[in-house]
């Protein structure tokens, strides 16, 4: 008895490509948390407020001339985003606390890593959202001229902030079960981020000077991309032990 | 054993750091130019070294911990680095009397100066977590985290604070001087018992670290009844 050849439909079970299974679930993760953010608003508009108390607060504490706001830009602006990033990434976590979320996160049948990379894409949106905004209102209240370097100058915030939120992320998911949270997460990230911040100062006030990148700019370049890449490397094998329950 | 074993490298370190210092304060002459505080080099750089080998010991020990997860090694990253951070604070301190003396100031923020604070304060940090977590294998996890990340971080901050000194030149600047080699000898030969007293400090907290967790779990079984 001749049995007619059946040609299978290849099954999908999603397992073929794992890789496309875990960017998407990277992704779920991140566009659920950029809409309970953008629902609530509660660590964009304390970021946001908190950017803006820095920046009057150093005009008045320094009254600087246009010359001196162009010289301590790079300084100034990063100290700014790395006080608004503690305020959204002490919550990236905390906020999973209530309903008991984030048990309910960790038992979801996805990767840690995938869960990490989520909620870091979600706090670099958030966080280059808060400086975004603070950047025009720096030029007007200092007024600094800071567009004609605008793409270096973009890809420089990108680097840093990808740094920040990386580290951070990490230190926000080890410190989310500490009564001190609050006060831990600075303590720990801003010490360990010297070098990032250091080199996204260096490469940030020449570009809101609007001065041409520079070879003796791309070693800071080179440093923080290095940063990024060890400290990205680092989080994605260390953060399964920070998630375990 | 383990009494015997710390009070024998204990009695051993005191010797030889007695022994050391006759020489260093009534056989070595004076340096030329800086006069009798030189001698404190033989203290300043060797204590760095040891912090250094501490909290390389403390990464180590950190990694052995999440792949083992046995809390010995939690216990030795632990006392590795608190006993580290009292190295780094005595390298700190010595080198800001000798800068008091040399330079007149207490304090620069000079590349190396920098670099080491910088590396205490993550340390620091460190042992701040430990005393915010009470549950001891949580606390072991995050702090072994925490220990990785921080020497990986060591290398990047040198590199970059060097870069970031080297733009900016300060007024003050460390030669590359050269030593005649019996201050040479001396500064090797004192690293010995700094090293041994990082050892026997080193065992003593593990102990007590040991110790704290065993009554802790005692308490609770009584609590559980």
């Amino acid at each position: 008895m001749a049995v007619p050849a059946v040609r299978r439909a290849p099954i999908r079970t999603g397992m073929k490509r794992p890789r496309i299974r875990f960017f998407r679930q990277v992704l779920t993760v991140a566009w659920k948390d950029l809409r309970s953010e953008l629902r609530t608003k509660e660590a964009l508009n304390a970021s946001f407020a908190f950017a803006l108390v820095i920046l009057l607060l150093f005009s008045i504490a320094f009254e600087p001339t246009e010359d001196q706001t162009r010289e301590i830009s790079g300084g100034l602006l990063w100290l700014v985003f790395a006080f608004a990033g503690a305020l959204i990434l002490n919550r990236s976590f905390a906020r999973e606390l209530a309903n008991d979320c984030l048990d309910a996160l960790i038992a979801a049948p996805m990767s840690g890593a995938a869960l990490f990379l989520g909620k870091t894409l979600a706090n670099f949106v958030l966080l280059s959202a808060v400086e975004f905004v603070c950047l025009p209102v720096f030029g007007v209240l200092y007024n600094v001229h800071w567009t004609q370097q605008a793409l270096p100058l973009a890809g420089v915030i990108a680097l840093g902030t990808w740094g920040l939120t990386v580290v951070g992320t990490v230190f926000s998911a080890l410190t989310v079960n500490l009564r001190l949270r609050e006060l831990m997460l600075p303590m720990l990230v801003y010490p360990i981020l010297i070098p990032c911040l250091l080199a996204a100062m260096q490469l940030t006030a020449p570009l809101v000077m609007g001065e041409p990148y520079t070879a003796e700019l791309s070693q800071w370049v080179r440093l923080l991309v290095a940063f990024d890449v060890i400290f990205s490397a680092l989080a994605l094998a260390l953060i399964e032990s920070v998630m375990v329950r | 054993m383990r009494d015997k074993t710390i009070l024998v490298l204990s009695w051993f370190t005191a010797l030889l750091l007695a022994g050391n210092l006759a020489i260093m304060l009534l056989v070595l002459p004076d340096e030329v130019e800086q006069g009798p505080i030189f001698r404190i080099i033989f203290f300043h750089v060797p204590v760095a070294w040891t912090a250094f080998a501490l909290f390389f010991a403390a990464m180590i020990s950190s990694i052995l911990y999440l792949v083992r997860k046995n809390l010995k090694f939690d216990s030795f990253a632990a006392a590795a680095t608190e006993v580290g951070l009292a190295f780094g604070a005595a390298n700190l301190l010595t080198g800001m009397i000798w800068g008091r003396i040399i330079w007149g100031i207490w304090w620069t923020w000079d590349a190396r100066l920098t670099s080491m604070l910088v590396g205490w304060i993550i340390y620091a940090g460190y042992v701040m977590l430990r005393r915010a977590i009470e549950e001891p294998t949580e606390r072991a996890r995050m702090s072994a985290v925490v220990s990785i990340l921080a020497f990986a971080d060591v290398p990047i901050i040198f590199f970059s604070i060097k870069w970031w000194r080297t733009q900016h030149p300060q007024p003050v600047v460390y030669g590359s001087g050269i030593m005649s080699p019996a201050y040479r000898f001396m500064l090797f030969f004192n690293w010995l018992p700094l090293l041994l007293l990082g050892i026997v400090l080193l065992l003593i907290r593990m102990r007590q670290e040991q110790t704290g967790r065993e009554i802790d779990a005692l308490r609770r079984e009584v609590h559980a009844f």
